[in-house]
C-alpha cells in the first residue's frame, strides 16, 4: 500500500501480519497504515478474518508471523498506558445481563478511573439516560448495541475498534449508531471498522480495505476504489411495457439504445454505477455477505429481466 | 488496587440479582440453623448439624461460585471485555476471591454462632474453615479457567463437590470409605471442626500430622491452578 500518512500521524501500523489458526491461514500478509482521526472500513464477509485482526491489534491475540503497532506500540506487549487510550466494541465482548445499564459503564468506569459524570454524559450521548437503571438483561438489542457503544467511548479513546457495530439493527437504530460514530470521529477519535455493509462503508469511511479469504484486495477511498472499477458501468433501461434491460458500458450499448429507442417505447434510461459490492464482486467472485456469484465476465453481459 | 476493588464491588452487585450464586452462600448456613433448631435426637452428636452442614459448605459453596462467576464471564465475554481494559488476570482472580472468600466467611460466621463456638473456639472454628474455603476456592478457579463456557463448567463442578462435600457425610458411615476420605480436605475440616472444643483431642490431630494433610490439598490445588492461570493468562 503506499504510503499516504506522515510517520507521525499513524494510529495503526500493520506490517505484513499473517495469522493461523491450524492449517487455516487466516490472514495473509496485511500491510495497512491509519492515519489519527481517520475512519477506516475493512470490508469482507463472515470468515473473511476481520475480527481476527481486530483481535491482534487489541492485543487479544499474537499473530504468527508480521508486527502491528498500536498508537507506536508493539500490539503484543501494549502498555496500560495505551490501553487507556483504546476502546472497543466486539461482538463477542457482552454485557453483565443483571447489572443495570449505569453499573454496567460505572464497572469500566472505575477501571479506567473515570469520574461518575462521564458515565452519566456517555448514557445521555447515546440516548440510554431515561433507561440507565434498567437490567440490561431486559432491553432490546438496539439499545444493547448503544450501550456498548458507550461503554466503547467512556474513556474519550483515541482509537476506537467497531466489529460490525450495525450487524441485525434495524434501519432506525443503524443510523443512530451512524450518527455516534460519526460524532465520535469529529472529536479525532481514529475509527477502525468492520463491517459487511457497503452502504455503511461509504457512507461513514474515509478508506476502505477489501478483505477476502485473509487477504486486502483493494484498498482507497470509497469513491476512488469504486471509479477504478467503472468499466462495471451498466446502463438500465425501462421499457414501456415495464420490462427493464441492463446493458454493460461500451461502445456496444450505444447501438443497442439506437436500435431500441426505433423499436421501442422507453420510458426510463439510467446508469448504474459500481459500487464497493459490485467492486468486491468483480474482484472476490463473491458478495459482501459471502455467497458465490458468477464472475464479472458473467454478469457483464446485459440482457432482458 | 482501584480494579481489585471495582471487580470485588460489581461481583457483589451481581451476586445480589443472581439466584443461583447467592443461594449458594446462604443455604448450608441456614439449613444448619433450621435444623440445629428443629431436630433433636437422642444420642446424636452435639452440634451434628453444624459440623455435617460446615464441610458441606466448604466443598461446594466455593468451588461452585468460583467456577460459575469465572465460566460465566468467559461465556458472555465480559472477562474479555475486563481484559481488553488492561484489568490483569491476577487482579480479576483476587477481586473474585476476595468477594467469595469474605462471603464464605461470613456463613463461616453464622455456623459457628449456631455450633455455639466462642471466644478462641469460634476463631479456630474459622480459621479451619478459611483454609478449607481456600483450597475449594483454588479448585473452583481451576474449573472456571479450563472451562470454555457455564455449562462445561457446571458440568465439571457438580461432581466434584458432590465428592468433596458427601465424602466426609459418607465417611460417617463406612469405614472404608474414612480411610480414603482421610486424605481429603472436606473430611480433614469437619474431623478438625469436631475437635476444637477437645484440647487432647485437637493435640492428637496435630500427633498424627493432619494438619499435612490440609496443606498437602492446599499445595495440590495451588499446583493445579499455576497450571491453568499460566495456561489461561
Amino acid at each position: 500500500m503506499e504510503k499516504i500518512i506522515s510517520e507521525k500521524n499513524i494510529s495503526i501500523d500493520i506490517q505484513d501480519i499473517s495469522h493461523e489458526f491450524g492449517e487455516n491461514k487466516v490472514l495473509k500478509g496485511i500491510r495497512l497504515q491509519i492515519g489519527k482521526g481517520e475512519i477506516f472500513g475493512l470490508l469482507g464477509p463472515s470468515g473473511a478474518g476481520k475480527t481476527t485482526l481486530i483481535k491482534i491489534l487489541t492485543g487479544q491475540l499474537s499473530q504468527c508471523f508480521g508486527k502491528a503497532l498500536l498508537l507506536g506500540e508493539d500490539t503484543e506487549k501494549l502498555s496500560n498506558a495505551v490501553y487507556k487510550r483504546l476502546g472497543v466494541m466486539l461482538e463477542n465482548l457482552g454485557l453483565y445481563e443483571r447489572l443495570s445499564c449505569y453499573d454496567n459503564l460505572k464497572v469500566f468506569a472505575d477501571i479506567y478511573g473515570v469520574e461518575k459524570e462521564a458515565v452519566l454524559e456517555a448514557l445521555k450521548r447515546v440516548g440510554l439516560y431515561e433507561a440507565r437503571k434498567r437490567a440490561v438483561l431486559n432491553i432490546s438489542k438496539g439499545m444493547r448495541q448503544r450501550l456498548m457503544f458507550a461503554r466503547a467511548i467512556l474513556n474519550d479513546p483515541e482509537v476506537l475498534f467497531l466489529d460490525e457495530p450495525t450487524a441485525g439493527l434495524d434501519p432506525g437504530v443503524m443510523k443512530e449508531i451512524h450518527r455516534l460514530i460519526e460524532e465520535q470521529s469529529e472529536r479525532g477519535t481514529t475509527i477502525f471498522l468492520t463491517t459487511h455493509n457497503m452502504e455503511e462503508a461509504e457512507k461513514l469511511c474515509g478508506r476502505v480495505g477489501l478483505l477476502c479469504k485473509g487477504k486486502i484486495v483493494e484498498c482507497g477511498r470509497p469513491k476512488e476504489v469504486c471509479a477504478k472499477y467503472d468499466h462495471q458501468r451498466q446502463i438500465g433501461i425501462l421499457l414501456g411495457s415495464g420490462e427493464k434491460m441492463f446493458f454493460p458500458n461500451g461502445p456496444e450499448a450505444a447501438e443497442k439504445m439506437k436500435q431500441l429507442l426505433l423499436t421501442e417505447k422507453i420510458a426510463e434510461i439510467h446508469t448504474t454505477e459500481p459500487n464497493l459490492e459490485t467492486v468486491f464482486l468483480e474482484l472476490t467472485g463473491m458478495d459482501l455477505q459471502g455467497q458465490m456469484h458468477m464472475t464479472h465476465a458473467g454478469l457483464a453481459t446485459g440482457g432482458r429481466i | 488496587m482501584r480494579k481489585i476493588r471495582t471487580i470485588f464491588i460489581k461481583q457483589l452487585k451481581d451476586t445480589v440479582k443472581n439466584k443461583a450464586v447467592l443461594i449458594q452462600f446462604i443455604l448450608f448456613p441456614v439449613m444448619a440453623v433450621i435444623m440445629e433448631n428443629a431436630i433433636d435426637i437422642a444420642d446424636m452428636p452435639e452440634h451434628f448439624f453444624v459440623l455435617l452442614f460446615s464441610s458441606m459448605y466448604v466443598g461446594m459453596a466455593p468451588l461452585t461460585c468460583v467456577s460459575a462467576i469465572i465460566s460465566e464471564e468467559k461465556e458472555t465475554g465480559t472477562l474479555g471485555m475486563l481484559r481488553m481494559s488492561n484489568v490483569r488476570a491476577w487482579e480479576y482472580l483476587a477481586g473474585i476471591g476476595i468477594y467469595v472468600f469474605a462471603l464464605c466467611m461470613a456463613g463461616g460466621v453464622v455456623l459457628a454462632w449456631t455450633g455455639e463456638y466462642k471466644g478462641r473456639d469460634m476463631g479456630a472454628f474459622l480459621l479451619v474453615m478459611a483454609g478449607g474455603v481456600l483450597i475449594s476456592m483454588l479448585i473452583g478457579a481451576v474449573i472456571g479457567l479450563a472451562s470454555k463456557n457455564q455449562m462445561s463448567g457446571i458440568s465439571v463442578s457438580v461432581p466434584v463437590t458432590m465428592v468433596f462435600s458427601f465424602l466426609p457425610m459418607l465417611s460417617m458411615f463406612n469405614e472404608k470409605i474414612r480411610d480414603i476420605a482421610k486424605f481429603v480436605y472436606s473430611y480433614e475440616v469437619q474431623d478438625a471442626l469436631g475437635r476444637i472444643r477437645e484440647t487432647e483431642g485437637l493435640r492428637e490431630m496435630f500427633r498424627e500430622g493432619r494438619p499435612l494433610v490440609l496443606a498437602l490439598n492446599l499445595l495440590i490445588a495451588g499446583i493445579l491452578f499455576g497450571f491453568a492461570y499460566k495456561r489461561s493468562a
